[in-house]
């Protein structure tokens, strides 16, 4: 157990080395990297000033490790749009605003899919399957921005039961939150359903049934119990795509939290900015799996040893 | 053979590839010249006329000509895109598969790197940079997708590898190279065809959300995904301006991915647990 927590976290850390490679040669190697940092009218005093503060003189390596050096601390510099704020700073605030909205995609992914999955396979082919096998479907080829937008549409400007967008309480987190969830609902209702299906044709199935289980118990105690694996080794991959969804939705609904701020930074031109909510993401969604695998491998002992 | 999934071909030629190739003949109107008297109008049916089926912008563009155009942006991308993301992940799949090893290792970790890291943050990175540009959008389609073909081409070339027909071949003096394209690479074949229709939903939506959030296909091209965030503050007032273009988004998605299911179940029925 312990060599695989070791090995797992160094994965991670080598993922998050390459990813820091990654954002640090795009600012450095792409033009030069005082183009996305200066206005475009800086006198030459400015250049020679920010030139230094950065090291751009030294050795490509020596730049190199001391990023790294400033990323370990949290220090990607200032803010270039929000001015007398350090990048890090602008970012930090903006992320209780992505976490509450998240956080009730989230819910509402679990609460709706697993419910759903789950009587789907126990009801094989009838109305209830077609239903869920539809959402499953339609999740997969809506684009959630156009969902968010349509959404916005009915509920807020013609039925007027939501605010249309911007920062508020539970009315205004409603639509954006399951606009958010809808691709996750989709997903982990398909995982859920093939899952159980798997798990209810086993032979354990069959005896507690012989037995005289009562039905609901050998489906939520029996079958869930073991299908429920499949699930939570897709909630890494369900963490990336609530990140993703949170820049998507957030410009949608005027949602101030990380992800509209990092394409409002990019707007703006803001490098820092964006520079730290690439690699805050990536940390948190790095972070994400690895808890994941953790989890994996204590549900299921036969992880650990692959 | 189940039967040729109908519907979903005659949406996705309507929809997507006819437009693609002859909107400029089918379209009524130039999709970037303005008429600043016709800004706004509605579409037929909600108080418009037939001379813009499906109303106009806040330029006054035609938004039926607009919708008609973009279809090339969606197409090309995706095939592009999936070209180059198919042969690069193909090409390191056989290489991972068949010379296993230290090789095999180092990219199936790049792969399982490349799938650690969420596209929109490697869109985000490089459009702080460069802007947004037609080559990063197929950049970051190649980096999503590469990996996908790799892993599957990959776990079947290990398998083939080591069949009979393969060992022959190796007996009778076959070089490594010719081993993998003569022998390996068309029984692969049905397993490539299938993942990449798959894909072209995806890539589809990806293109059309880079787009929305200004990181992807720079205007003024009618991109649907452009077209779909020009109506977004509109939205109050304008609703057609987002809802046509995202429309034919959903019904291309739709009907690639049913066609993609079809296809997966005529020609390669073991993919579908993947």
């Amino acid at each position: 157990m312990l060599t695989f927590l070791l090995k797992r976290t160094l994965y991670a850390l080598i993922s998050l080395l390459v990813i820091t490679l990654i954002v640090f040669s795009l600012s450095h190697l792409s033009g030069n990297p005082l183009d996305a940092l200066l206005p475009d009218d800086a006198t030459p005093a400015q250049i020679e000033q920010v030139t230094r503060h950065l090291g751009l003189d030294r050795p490509i390596w020596v730049q190199y490790l001391t990023f790294l050096q400033n990323a370990a601390v949290g220090d990607f510099g200032d803010s270039l749009k929000w001015k007398g704020q350090t990048a890090a700073e602008v970012v930090w605030q903006r992320l209780p605003a992505t976490l509450q909205l998240g956080g009730l995609a989230l819910l509402i992914s679990i609460v709706v899919a697993l419910p759903l999955g789950v009587m789907a396979a126990v009801y094989k082919n009838t109305a209830l399957d077609a239903v869920a096998t539809v959402i499953a479907l339609l999740g997969q080829s809506l684009p959630a921005f156009w969902l968010g937008l349509v959404l916005m549409w009915i509920f807020a400007v013609i039925l007027g039961w939501f605010p249309t967008s911007g920062y508020g309480g539970l009315s205004h987190m409603i639509l954006p939150a399951i606009a958010m969830a809808w691709f996750q609902v989709a997903a982990l209702t398909r995982l859920t359903r093939s899952a159980m299906l798997e798990v209810l044709d086993a032979e354990y199935i069959k005896l507690a049934r012989v037995k005289g289980v009562r039905e609901r118990s050998v489906i939520w105690k029996h079958a869930f119990r073991n299908a429920a694996i499949v699930p939570v080794t897709y909630f890494g991959v369900l963490a990336g795509s609530l990140l993703t969804g949170s820049v998507v939705i957030e410009t949608v609904f005027n949602w101030p939290g990380t992800g509209w701020l990092a394409i409002t930074a990019i707007q703006g031109r803001d490098f820092p900015v964006v520079q730290t909510v690439v690699l805050f993401f990536a940390l948190l969604f790095l972070l994400a799996n690895l808890i994941v695998d953790i989890l994996y491998a204590l549900i299921d002992p036969r992880i650990r040893n692959t | 053979m189940r039967r040729l999934p109908l519907v979903p071909i005659a949406l996705l030629l309507l929809v997507l590839i006819i437009p693609a190739f002859f909107a400029q003949w089918i379209a009524p109107h130039d999709p970037y010249i303005s008429n600043l008297r016709a800004r706004l109008q509605p579409p037929v049916g909600f108080g418009g006329t037939w001379e813009y089926p499906l109303g106009t912008d806040r330029l006054g563009r035609c938004m039926f000509s607009r919708i008609l155009h973009g279809a090339k942006y969606a197409l090309g991308i995706s095939m592009v895109g999936i070209a180059i993301g198919a042969i690069l992940g193909t090409a390191l799949g056989l290489i991972s598969g068949y010379l296993r090893g230290w090789v095999d290792v180092v990219i199936m970790r790049l792969v399982d790197i490349t799938f650690a890291l969420p596209s929109i943050l490697l869109a985000l990175a490089l459009a702080a940079i460069s802007g947004p540009s037609l080559g990063l959008v197929v950049l970051v389609v190649v980096f999503v997708i590469w990996g996908f073909f790799a892993r599957q081409v990959r776990a079947e070339a290990l398998s083939l590898r080591e069949r009979d027909f393969v060992a022959r071949a190796r007996v009778a003096g076959a070089s490594g190279p010719r081993i993998v394209l003569r022998y390996i690479l068309p029984n692969i074949m049905n397993t490539i065809i299938v993942l990449a229709t798959l894909q072209i939903g995806v890539v589809i939506i990806l293109e059309a959300t880079l787009s929305f959030l200004g990181i992807g296909i720079p205007r003024p091209a009618p991109a649907w995904g452009l077209l779909v965030a020009d109506g977004r503050q509109l939205i109050v007032s304008n609703w057609w301006i987002s809802l046509f273009p995202g429309l034919a988004i959903l019904l291309t998605v739709l009907s690639v991915n049913l066609i993609g299911d079809w296809l997966r179940d005529w020609l390669d029925p073991k993919l579908r647990q993947a």
